[in-house]
């Protein structure tokens, strides 16, 4: 089978894997420091991803040191004081500097009455759509519909390429050396159809992990979407202008989307309903919002609801790590992983180092992106020139297989299912308990068995199964790290240890396939002394 | 989840191929493109904002499928709708603001 399929072979200096903000910033970059890039997304780059169908804001904070100071004292005690502010820092600084070039390139950013841009604000489809046009002027190459499926290494153990499929039409699979490359394909989500997010499906994580890539903090990782309850819309922000009540249409008591999410969950998981209803927003909140997220009332039209005068059923759709903080772990400034030629950016890697251990939500995300794909892409573009002429000649293996060769074949849709059944239910991930956590792991480490004795046949099954390899393999990092902080400290809550560690102010480190570990790391950042935050 | 691929109006250019991130159209050589793996939809509507006709139409459930008719979304001007509201039809570039900073202070 493998033999007979038409294959396409590339070279070039770096390969971005992933091509939403993060990736296309790493590929624009690299480019521009005289690499030769190759780009492949899994979907299209342009609509792929979490941010493309969406829109978010951006920190965006002036260079006023006062501002900035505010902006990073703001997070911290959310982030249980986990976050590092040099990093901080950085991607505030980095963050300003790109959105000028993202005004340069032409983005129609909103004017205020003193004449004054505001770009603390990214409409989903036009920046995407841009940075599709601008990687491509760069001269990277873009190959859509091209997941990547595992990554080569070298004798020595340095990330060299990937192989992959390209899914379009009759399909064909792919194979490109490269000096360097970077992970960008984003978090994990669990195909929960959390807006953008089912291409987001921990396809980074497995690939780099096979080469012996570590992650931190994956206990962050039960961020939970607010939305109408028959929609894949889970847009939060407006939900700050909710009441949320029973279907009588009297108010829930505690129920609110920032503090009182915990409420809402509680009351779903119990079977009963919540009704949102946006009676809070004022005539001017009313009026600007359908301009400031056009696809906020998409649902709503489309049904023929009014979300500021009728209330409607909500649910809390699983976002994982996408809009959790960990990821694979950074070991410098220019985003490097533990795997020498191997860089991350964006939602793939962690984002501890700005947010700690709660979700900066979409502003935080979309900095750490447009900022951790900048550095990745100056990174592997330098590591790539340092790689020697004789980089690409060098003998490669394939990593790790799971879900990709053995003798039974694999159900991957049953298999993604029963992932889905440990990692949905609000009192499995979002409550947490060591019982409960160890009652799942002992069957993700089955299903992690069963994997690595399976294999599917078509390339479309090849993927479904990596999609599945890779789920399993998230969830198994996530609740390991999970039952390792014994402790609650920001979104990760332990129902027996309800309270905060002081000992425990240090990143949660995992990695491992068979075997998975996790280990505690402390860094200079977690001796800095508390900061009160900012009036 | 995308319902409606319309006859009608479909050109056959096959961009919805091409831009839907989680491959639920086929081409087919010769006719229009085909939904062949619906349950794929992740209902993100970006086929809706790419389609230069307004030929395509994405219910907003997520899940649940649910037949529509075209003469009654095109009466509703439903079809289309979403491209309007971003200002990627003909006639409402630059007219669409991002009205974020006035709503979503803090």
């Amino acid at each position: 089978m493998t033999s007979s399929r038409d294959s396409d072979s590339l070279q070039a200096d770096v390969l971005v894997i992933g091509g939403g903000p993060a990736g296309t910033w790493a590929a624009w970059q690299a480019a521009r420091d005289g690499a030769t890039v190759v780009l492949a997304d899994k979907g299209y780059v342009g609509t792929s991803g979490a941010t493309a169908p969406s829109g978010t804001g951006v920190w965006h904070v002036p260079p006023e040191p006062i501002a900035r100071e505010n902006a990073l004292a703001a997070r911290e005690a959310l982030g249980g004081h986990l976050a590092d502010r040099g990093w901080g820092h950085r991607v505030l600084e980095q963050t300003y500097a790109n959105l000028q070039r993202v005004a340069d390139w032409g983005y129609p950013f909103p004017v205020d009455e003193q004449g004054v841009q505001r770009r603390t604000s990214l409409q989903g489809p036009d920046y995407m759509k841009l940075m599709r046009r601008v990687v491509r002027q760069v001269g990277v190459k873009v190959l859509d519909h091209s997941p990547a499926l595992e990554l080569l290494t070298d004798a020595d153990g340095a990330v060299v390429g990937a192989c992959g499929l390209s899914r379009l039409g009759e399909a064909r699979d792919w194979t490109v050396r490269a000096k360097a490359v970077v992970i960008a394909t984003g978090g994990c989500a669990f195909l929960s159809k959390a807006l953008g997010c089912n291409v987001l499906t921990g396809d980074g994580y497995l690939m780099a992990a096979e080469t012996g890539a570590e992650f931190s903090g994956m206990e962050f990782s039960n961020a939970y979407g607010l939305g109408p309850a028959h929609s894949s819309v889970t847009k939060s922000a407006f939900y700050r202008w909710a009441t949320f009540r029973y279907a009588d249409g009297s108010v829930i008591d505690g129920a609110g989307s920032k503090h009182g999410r915990s409420v809402i969950a509680k009351h779903l998981q119990a079977g009963t309903p919540v009704y949102a209803l946006l009676d809070l927003a004022n005539e001017e909140e009313r009026r600007y919002a359908r301009g400031a997220q056009p696809n906020f009332f998409l649902p709503f039209d489309r049904i023929g609801l009014d979300p500021f005068t009728q209330q409607f059923p909500v649910t809390l759709r699983l976002e994982g790590t996408v809009r959790g903080t960990g990821g694979l772990r950074i070991v410098d400034e220019r985003c490097a992983t533990t795997v020498p030629g191997l860089f991350a950016a964006g939602d793939a890697a962690t984002r501890e180092l700005i947010c700690g251990a709660f979700t900066g939500g979409g502003s935080h995300n979309a900095a750490w992106a447009t900022s951790s794909g900048t550095w990745a892409g100056a990174g592997a573009a330098a590591h790539a020139k340092a790689g020697g002429a004789d980089a690409h000649a060098r003998p490669v293996r394939h990593e790790d297989r799971a879900g990709l060769e053995g003798s039974r074949v694999l159900d991957s849709t049953g298999l993604i299912e029963a992932v889905q059944r440990e990692v949905f239910p609000y009192d499995r991930n979002l409550f947490r308990d060591p019982a409960t956590l160890r009652d799942s792991l002992v069957r993700l480490d089955g299903y992690w068995e069963h994997l690595r004795g399976a294999a599917a046949g078509t390339p479309a099954a090849r993927l479904r199964a990596r999609e599945a390899a890779a789920m399993v393999a998230t969830a198994r990092w996530m609740y390991r790290s999970a039952l390792a902080r014994t402790e609650s400290r920001g979104m990760h809550k332990r129902t027996d240890r309800p309270a905060t560690d002081p000992s425990q102010r240090h990143h949660v480190l995992s990695g491992g396939l068979d075997a998975v570990w996790t280990r505690p790391h402390r860094t200079a950042a977690h001796d800095q002394p508390f900061i009160a935050e900012a009036a | 989840m995308i319902e409606l691929v319309s006859e009608d109006r479909c050109t056959g250019c096959d961009l919805c191929v091409q831009v839907c991130p989680t491959h639920v159209f086929d081409a087919v050589p010769g006719g229009i493109p085909v939904i062949a793996r619906k349950h794929d939809c992740q209902t993100c509507f970006m086929c809706e904002a790419w389609c230069p006709v307004d030929a395509l139409y994405v219910a907003p459930f997520a899940e649940e499928e649910k037949a529509v008719d075209e003469a009654e979304l095109a009466g509703n001007a439903l079809l289309g709708s979403y491209r309007r509201t971003i200002g990627w039809a003909p006639g409402t570039r630059g007219t669409v603001v991002d009205h974020s900073f006035r709503v979503l202070r803090g």
